[in-house]
C-alpha cells in the first residue's frame, strides 16, 4: 500500500462502508413507525404517587408556604445550597444559605441541604428533571448534599415521556431524577441512597 | 485474522473481528464444561434463581402498565435498523457535532487502539487514579487491565462493579453484575478488601450499600478523570446520556475535570426525539422500573458545570464484521437492558460466568461469536434450547433463536470437515432423502435394539442424554407399518 | 375435509399413538385422512444443529410432497414451526428463491393439531372423554413459534371427565431443545429437575403436551424417577372416548 497513511478513522469508516456496500437492502430507508402514546392529560395526583412510590417525598402546598415547607424539613441552622437564580421567598429565615459563587465540593457535600426549582416533571414516570438554568444551578449542587429539595411548579408538569423531551433543550446539561439515588445490586433489594443524595423532597405548586 | 464468508457475497474488504490477547469476549472453556461448574454450586443457583425471578416479576408489572409496550418495541427496532443502516454517515455528524460543542473525538478499531488512546490520555492528564462508572465497552476491550498495566489504578465505582473488583472477580450479568454473590458473600469481600471498613459492618444491604458510599465519596471529590461508557449518543445535537442508579454516574459525569467515554459505534440514535423511545422501553426491561433513579445527558463542555475537557472514543471491535453479516446484524440493536438473560431458562441455571465473555445470556450467545469470528465462541450458539423466550422480552425485538440457528451454520461451516457429527448428519440426511431407506432404517433400529434397554446403551455423545432419561423402548410398529396394515 | 397427515419422523418411529390418535380424531369429526407415503422428515433437527446445507433436500422433499394439499396437518408445535419459520429461510440460503417461495406457500397450509381443530374446524368439543387428572405444559414452539394461545386448554376444557389442574411456570422450557439435551446435557437437566418438580407438585397422573419431542424428554425422566406419572400427547386425550376407555380397561 501507497499513499498517505490510513488513519484509525478511515480505517473504521471504511470497514462499516464495506459491512454495508455488499447489501441493497441495507440502502432502502427505514420507516420509523411512531404510534405510540405522545401525549395524555396530566394528573398531578399520578406524579404525587409514583414519586411516592420510588420514595420521594411530596409535599402539596401554595407557593406562599415553600419557606414554611422547606423550615420542617430542616434543623434550625441547617446549610442549604442556594443555586444563584433560585427565589429567595422559597427559603426559610431558619436556615444559613450558601450561595453558590463557586462554592467548592467539601463545602457543598457538607451542606444539610440543597433546593432546586425543576426545568419538568413527568407524571407518569415520577421524573423531574433539572437543565442546569440558574434557578437550578451547576450540576453538582444537586449532587453531593444528603437532602434535594425540588420545587415544582404545575405548569412544568407533563405526562409522557415524549412531552418532556419536547419542552428540553438538548445542549443543556440534564439530570432526569426519579427518585432517591438507589440500588438493587445486593440480592436485587432496593436500598435508596447511596452516592446522590439519600433523601428527595418534591414541593409540587399549584 | 479470522475471515469468514458471507453468503458467497464478494467480500472486498474482509470483515475483520475484535483481536485476541485483549479484553473480554473470549472464555478459556466451552459452555457446557463451565456451566457443569456452575450448576453444581447450589449457592450461586439459589442466588441466580432469586435474582431473575424477582426482576422478571417487577419488569412485568410495569410493562403491563404501558399500553403501548409493542408500539414502542416496534419504533425501538426501526430506529436501531435505519441507525445500523446510515452508520458510517451518521458517525461523520456524530464527530462533527461534538467537536462543535467543545469534545473531542477518537476512532478505534480494536481493542488494543482503544486502550492505548484511554491510557494516553490519562497520562497527558497526569493522573494515576481515574474513576469508572459502569461500562460493558470498556470490560469488553480489558481497560482496567491496560491501565494497571501503565501504573495507572482503575476505580470502579458501581456497587456491583466494586464488589466484582474487590473479590478479584468477573461480572456475570449486564445489569446486576454481581448478581451470583449473596448479601453474607458481599460483607465477607468488604470486610477483606476495603480500605477503613468498619470492623462491625453486618450484612443489611443498606448497611453494605452505606460502606461503600462512605469509602467512594473521598475517591470522587478527588480524582481529577472519569472514563465512562454511554447508552445512547444523538446524532442530531451530539449529546450523550448514561442511564444509572446509584448517582455514581453523576459523580463521574460532573466532578472530575476530565471526562473519557468509550462507546461502541452502534451506541447511536439519530435524532434527539429518538431517545422518547428508549427512554420508555430501557428502564422497564431492564430494571423493571418506570424510569430509573437518575440518567445525565451532556453535549460536549459546559463551561463553567462539569468536566472541561470531554474525549470520546468511538470503539469499532469486530462490530463492523457484524454489521457485515445480514442476518446477524441485529444484534448491533442492543441496548444492553439485559431482559433476555432474566427471561432465558439457561442463563438462569447456569449463570453468567459460563458464557465466558462479558455479554452473558442469550444476546452474548449470538453477539460474543460474531464480535470474535465464530471460531473462538463456537459453543455459545448451542447454550440454548431456541425457547424463544428472549425474542419475546427484547425491547428492540432481535430475532435471537433465528441468530443462534444462523450461527450454528456458520460454526458448522467454518469447521474442517468430516466431524463425527457432520458425517451422523450427512448420513441422516441421505437417508431421509429416501423414504424406503428411512423405513428400513426405523425397522432396523426397533430389530437391532441398538438402543438397549431404556436407552443406557447409546452412544456417545446421546447418552449424554439417556445419563438421566428413559428412552422409551420402540414401538411394536411404527406410524406407516400401521398405516399400511389399515 | 381432507387433510393431509404431516406425521413427523420422531412421531412415526417412536411415538406412532400421537399419530394414530391424530387420525382417529379426525376421522371421527367426519374428515378424510390421507397420509403422503414419500414424507420422511422436516429438516430441523439438521438446520437447529447448524447442518443447513444438508436440510435443502429435506426442505425440497417436505415441499414437493405437501404441496398438492390444502390442509396439512402435524402433532407437533415444533415440526410446524420448523416448516413455517424456517424452510423459506434454508431455501433461501442455499440461493433458491423458487423454494423458498413454495415452502412458504406450504407453510401457510400446515397446521398444528390444535389449530387444525379450533381455527379450520370450529370445533373446540371433539366429544372426548378421559377420567383423568391432567396438567398441561404448553412446549415453547406452540407457545412462542406458533403463538397458539389458549386453543390446547379451550380443547382439554372440553373433554368430559377431565381434571385439568394448573401446571406453575407453565411457559418455561422443558430444557429438550433437540440438539441442545445432547450437546448441555447437564443444563438440560437442570431445566427439566425444575419441570418435573413443577408437574408434580400439581399430584397430576398425567403430564399432557402437543409435541412428542418435549413429552420423550419430560417422559423420560419421569420414567427414570419412577414417578408414576406418564406422558400423554393431546392427541391421545382428544381422540379418547367413553368407548375406547371401556376397551381400555377391559383386561
Amino acid at each position: 500500500m501507497v499513499g498517505r497513511p490510513v488513519t484509525s478513522r478511515d480505517l473504521v469508516l471504511g470497514r462499516l462502508r464495506a459491512a454495508l456496500a455488499a447489501d441493497d437492502a441495507a440502502a432502502a430507508p427505514v420507516d420509523v413507525p411512531r404510534d405510540y402514546r405522545q401525549a395524555a392529560a396530566v394528573d398531578l395526583d399520578q406524579l404525587a404517587q409514583r414519586l411516592t412510590d420510588y420514595r420521594a417525598h411530596v409535599h402539596r402546598v401554595a407557593e406562599a408556604a415553600v419557606a414554611d415547607t422547606i423550615a420542617d424539613l430542616l434543623p434550625d441552622g441547617g446549610t442549604v445550597v442556594v443555586p444563584p437564580g433560585l427565589p429567595r421567598a422559597w427559603l426559610p429565615p431558619t436556615v444559613t444559605a450558601l450561595p453558590d459563587d463557586g462554592l467548592d465540593h467539601a463545602r457543598i457535600g457538607a451542606a444539610d441541604a440543597v433546593v432546586t426549582a425543576a426545568a419538568v416533571a413527568i407524571a407518569q414516570t415520577g421524573t423531574v428533571v433539572l437543565d442546569a438554568s440558574p434557578d437550578q444551578g451547576r450540576r453538582v449542587l444537586s449532587l453531593l448534599p444528603d437532602r434535594h429539595v425540588c420545587v415544582v411548579r404545575a405548569d412544568q408538569v407533563v405526562a409522557t415521556v415524549p412531552e418532556a423531551l419536547a419542552r428540553l433543550t438538548p445542549h443543556r446539561p440534564l439530570t432526569w431524577i426519579s427518585g432517591p439515588s438507589a440500588t438493587s445490586d445486593i440480592e436485587l433489594i432496593r436500598v435508596e441512597g447511596v452516592h446522590g443524595p439519600r433523601q428527595l423532597h418534591v414541593i409540587l405548586l399549584p | 485474522m479470522t475471515r469468514r464468508t458471507f453468503l458467497g457475497m464478494p467480500a472486498t474488504t474482509p470483515p475483520v473481528t475484535a483481536p485476541a490477547g485483549v479484553g473480554h469476549l473470549r472464555g478459556e472453556e466451552s459452555f457446557p464444561t463451565a456451566a457443569r461448574r456452575s450448576l453444581a454450586d447450589p449457592q450461586l443457583r439459589r442466588n441466580l434463581r432469586h435474582a431473575t425471578t424477582t426482576i422478571r416479576a417487577k419488569s412485568a408489572g410495569v410493562i403491563a402498565e404501558q399500553s403501548d409496550w409493542e408500539q414502542l418495541r416496534t419504533a425501538g427496532a426501526a430506529i436501531k435498523a435505519d441507525t445500523l443502516r446510515r452508520l458510517p454517515d451518521l458517525l461523520e455528524q456524530l464527530e462533527e457535532k461534538v467537536t462543535a460543542a467543545g469534545g473531542v473525538v477518537h476512532w478505534a478499531a480494536d481493542a488494543v487502539e482503544a486502550n492505548r488512546i484511554v491510557t494516553d490520555l490519562v497520562r497527558a492528564t497526569g493522573a494515576d487514579r481515574v474513576i469508572k462508572v459502569k461500562s460493558m465497552a470498556t470490560q469488553e476491550i480489558g481497560l482496567n487491565e491496560a491501565l494497571e498495566a501503565a501504573g495507572i489504578t482503575a476505580v470502579e465505582t458501581d456497587l456491583a462493579e466494586l464488589i466484582v473488583q474487590f473479590g478479584d472477580d468477573r461480572p456475570s450479568h449486564i445489569l446486576v453484575p454481581a448478581i451470583h454473590r449473596n448479601r453474607a458473600e458481599i460483607r465477607e469481600i468488604f470486610l477483606r478488601e476495603m480500605p477503613g471498613v468498619d470492623p462491625a459492618l453486618t450484612d443489611d444491604p443498606a448497611a453494605l450499600a452505606a460502606a461503600a458510599r462512605r469509602f467512594l465519596r473521598e475517591t470522587f471529590l478527588s480524582t481529577p478523570v472519569a472514563v465512562s461508557g454511554a447508552n445512547f449518543a444523538v446524532v442530531e445535537t451530539g449529546t450523550l446520556a448514561v442511564v444509572e442508579s446509584e448517582g455514581n454516574g453523576r459523580m463521574c459525569l460532573t466532578v472530575p475535570e476530565t471526562l473519557i467515554t468509550v462507546m461502541g459505534v452502534e451506541k447511536l440514535v439519530p435524532t434527539w426525539r429518538d431517545l422518547e423511545v428508549f427512554l420508555q422501553l430501557l428502564p422497564r426491561a431492564s430494571t423493571g422500573e418506570r424510569m430509573n433513579p437518575y440518567t445525565s445527558m451532556w453535549t460536549g463542555v459546559t463551561p463553567g458545570d462539569g468536566p472541561q475537557t470531554f474525549h470520546l472514543v468511538l470503539l469499532d471491535n469486530g462490530r463492523s464484521a457484524v454489521l457485515a453479516d445480514e442476518v446477524g446484524r441485529q444484534a448491533l440493536r442492543c441496548i444492553r437492558c439485559s431482559a433476555c438473560l432474566n427471561v432465558c431458562p439457561v442463563y438462569e441455571r447456569a449463570g453468567g460466568h459460563a458464557y465466558g465473555s462479558v455479554y452473558p445470556g442469550p444476546i452474548g450467545a449470538v453477539l460474543s461469536p460474531q464480535l470474535t469470528g465464530i471460531e473462538d465462541n463456537a459453543s455459545l450458539p448451542y447454550a440454548s434450547t431456541l425457547c424463544g423466550a428472549c425474542y419475546d422480552a427484547c425491547p428492540v425485538k432481535i430475532n435471537i433463536p433465528e441468530l443462534l440457528v444462523h450461527l450454528r451454520a456458520e460454526a458448522v461451516e467454518s469447521r474442517p470437515r468430516p466431524t463425527a457429527e457432520s458425517i451422523a448428519m450427512a448420513a441422516a440426511a441421505y437417508t431421509m432423502d429416501r423414504p424406503r431407506l428411512y423405513a428400513a432404517g426405523q425397522r432396523a433400529a426397533r430389530l437391532s435394539r441398538l438402543v438397549g434397554r431404556r436407552g443406557r446403551g447409546l452412544p456417545p455423545p446421546l447418552n449424554g442424554w439417556t445419563a438421566s432419561r428413559d428412552l422409551p423402548d420402540p414401538p411394536a410398529q411404527t406410524f406407516r407399518e400401521w398405516w399400511a396394515d389399515r | 375435509m381432507r387433510i393431509a397427515l404431516f406425521v413427523t419422523c420422531l412421531a412415526d418411529t417412536m411415538f406412532p399413538q400421537a399419530a394414530t390418535a391424530t387420525v382417529r380424531l379426525l376421522e371421527r369429526l367426519g374428515h378424510e385422512v390421507v397420509f403422503p407415503q414419500e414424507q420422511t422428515c422436516c429438516g430441523q433437527m439438521h438446520v437447529n444443529t447448524g447442518y443447513q446445507r444438508e436440510a435443502v433436500p429435506l426442505v425440497r422433499r417436505h415441499v414437493r410432497v405437501f404441496d398438492p394439499y390444502d390442509v396439512i396437518v402435524a402433532p407437533s408445535g415444533s415440526c410446524v414451526g420448523s416448516v413455517r419459520h424456517q424452510h423459506a429461510t434454508v431455501a433461501r440460503r442455499a440461493g433458491d428463491v423458487r423454494l423458498a417461495s413454495r415452502a412458504e406457500s406450504v407453510a401457510e397450509r400446515t397446521y398444528e393439531l390444535s389449530e387444525l381443530l379450533v381455527d379450520v374446524l370450529g370445533v373446540t368439543d371433539v366429544g372426548a372423554y378421559y377420567p383423568h387428572r391432567v396438567t398441561y405444559h404448553p412446549t415453547c414452539h406452540s407457545l412462542r413459534m406458533l403463538r397458539v394461545g389458549d386453543r390446547p386448554r379451550q380443547l382439554l376444557g372440553a373433554v368430559r371427565g377431565l381434571d385439568l389442574v394448573e401446571l406453575p411456570a407453565a411457559e418455561q422450557c422443558c430444557g429438550f431443545g433437540g440438539t441442545f439435551a445432547v450437546k448441555n446435557p447437564e443444563t438440560s437437566t437442570a431445566m427439566l429437575a425444575d419441570k418435573m418438580r413443577h408437574v408434580l407438585s400439581t399430584g397430576a397422573d398425567v403430564c399432557a403436551a402437543g409435541d412428542v419431542s418435549c413429552l420423550m424428554h419430560i417422559g423420560g425422566g419421569l420414567s427414570r424417577l419412577r414417578t408414576g406419572v406418564r406422558t400423554v400427547h393431546l392427541a391421545e386425550i382428544l381422540a379418547s372416548t367413553e368407548q375406547s376407555a371401556r376397551s381400555a380397561a377391559r383386561p
